[in-house]
């Protein structure tokens, strides 16, 4: 049960990092890795169990914190990137 | 089940590492060594490294991520194409990866109970830390009481990064009035994230002070908690901006906060040399060793969080104030 | 008994969560553009990942794993909504548009066929 949790979540994380490498935009790139950071989340809490051992879960709130600062940080810097390499060409 | 899922996560890394090296926009480039963090971060997970893996996950995605991004803005995006083909670096490269790889095959297996490594100073500090230092989690047992010398240099290390950043990018005098005045922040329109972050920066920093604690009996410890207490600042200063923040963490109490957490550090090692034992022997603290080592830990554990997240905490302002400086300075 | 009705229920969350994972990065890879994109991945991952922590929920039974899943749910569901949120708001400031408005944000006329223009 938790073995078929992990195999899914693995997939959906190559999947995502599919469209990391192929994103036209930048946007997408930054949607796929806080999707990456999501299921991250999610994989190390079916691999807790898998293991038997629930008291990592420290890890995965960890991690989703980590996830939604990066996002924000990303978001910040770059707020106004395309109309900025609009202006400026490549 | 569990090596099929280390041969998916190593096989994600190798992409991300091929695709960190053929990407020109920088930009995406710090995005995938995010990725790349967060990959090795669940590899230490299954391997059952999860201190490890926490401060992987906390540094390597969150706090690097943020100030190479903060970089970038002042660099530029975009790699600069290089005009000629490194055929003698590859090949110097390729030679002396071969002949590392065939070094290793003289090692022994990987995880193997033969190696020396296990023989002699790992079960004895297996056997002997609940007897010695009292605390379930071995990994803090060994690095604040064990190897506490080496935290020291550890924490030595962060600080020495937090003066070299200092020093290098400077405020200077004329500048530190400006930087007083009030400026609106960078995220300003975005109101629905700021009432949230509201909510949840104080159970941010809450959580960061569990981690530290609760470092004993689970992972975490001060390098993770300090990280944590600083992500959470971090998120309010790119929010409300670095006007808002700089009045409520004032630079100069940052400064004092990093000297002063080695100072505890190094300070506890002093008064245990007072007491009559060796440095860092935190026997001698109390009239029973074991609760001598509960002490000890839980100070220089006290510490390393302050002076990492001070550091952490100085070294993003230090990067933000270069990016929004021309927003406080007219240019002449 | 318990445990075995308890086990059916977490493999029916866990199963319908993965579910919903995967269709959702399906439809990441497969719409044509990012608003599209951002409405597929965010929502699926939102609900497949309530699913998937209350399933695991009913396997941790009354420990301490109990609260720390509750509390990775609640967080998630605040955390991820609004990055979704930040996202779309920052993007449509940029001056990305939805395939169907041009470049001021109009809409087309009701007449008009709406015709997909990569």
């Amino acid at each position: 049960m938790f073995a078929l949790a992990a195999l899914t979540l693995l997939v959906v994380m190559g999947l995502a990092l599919i469209r990391a490498f192929l994103g036209p935009t930048l946007y997408d790139r930054i949607l796929a890795v806080n999707i990456f950071g999501t299921k991250t989340v999610l994989l190390i809490a079916v691999m807790d169990f898998l293991a038997g051992r629930p008291d990592f879960l420290d890890i995965a709130i960890v991690y989703a914190l980590i996830n939604f600062i990066s996002i924000i940080g990303v978001l910040r810097f770059f707020e106004y990137a395309e109309k900025k390499t609009a202006e400026h060409g490549e | 089940m569990e090596t099929l899922i280390d041969f998916v996560l190593l096989s994600f890394l190798v992409f991300t590492a091929l695709a960190v090296a053929k990407m020109h926009d920088l930009f995406a480039v710090v995005m995938l060594s995010g990725i790349y963090s967060l990959l090795s971060a669940s590899l230490f997970f299954d391997l059952d490294a999860v201190d490890v893996a926490f401060t992987e996950a906390s540094v390597g995605a969150g706090i690097s991520t943020l100030l190479m991004l903060a970089s970038l803005k002042l660099v530029g995006r975009y790699e600069r194409r290089t005009r000629y083909r490194p055929m003698l670096a590859l090949g110097v490269v390729l030679a002396t990866g071969t002949l590392l790889i065939y070094g290793t095959l003289d090692m022994p297996h990987f995880g193997s109970a033969e190696a020396p490594v296990h023989q002699h100073v790992a079960p004895r500090y297996l056997h002997d830390s609940m007897d010695e230092v009292g605390v379930p989690n071995v990994v803090t047992s060994v690095l604040a009481s064990y190897r506490g010398y080496d935290t020291l240099g550890e924490t030595l290390v962060i600080f020495t990064a937090g003066i070299g950043v200092i020093s290098l990018l400077r405020v200077s005098r004329r500048t530190k009035k400006e930087e007083k005045k009030r400026v609106p922040a960078d995220m300003q329109q975005q109101i629905i994230l700021r009432v949230v972050v509201k909510w949840l920066l104080p159970l941010i920093l809450i959580f960061a002070l569990y981690v530290q604690f609760h470092g004993d009996y689970g992972p975490g410890g001060g390098f993770q908690a300090g990280v944590i207490f600083a992500a959470g600042i971090i998120l309010y200063t790119m929010l409300f901006g670095l006007s808002n923040a700089s009045r409520a963490y004032k630079p100069e109490l940052l400064e004092l906060l990093s000297a002063f957490g080695v100072l505890l550090y190094a300070g506890v090692g002093l008064v245990c040399m007072v007491l009559g034992g060796n440095f860092l022997d935190y026997n001698v603290l109390r009239h029973d060793p074991v609760h001598g080592q509960h002490l000890g830990i839980l100070l220089v554990e006290l510490g390393v969080g302050i002076t990492v997240a001070s550091v952490m905490i100085t070294i993003f302002f230090k990067f933000t104030w270069r990016t929004v400086k021309h927003k406080y300075i007219k240019s002449r | 008994m318990m445990d075995i009705l308890l086990d059916i229920i977490s493999w029916i969350f866990l199963v319908s969560g993965s579910f919903f994972c995967l269709t959702g990065a399906v439809g990441l890879l497969r719409f044509p553009e990012f608003f599209s994109r951002i409405h597929a991945a965010s929502l699926t991952d939102t609900l497949g990942a309530s699913l998937i922590l209350i399933g695991l929920m009913f396997q941790a039974g009354w420990q301490l794993a109990l609260p720390k899943l509750i509390l990775i749910l609640i967080f998630s569901l605040l955390a991820g909504t609004t990055a979704s949120h930040a996202m779309g708001k920052a993007a449509l400031q940029s001056g990305l548009r939805p395939l169907d408005q041009d470049k001021d944000g109009k809409e087309p006329d009701e007449e008009e066929e709406l015709t997909w223009k990569p």
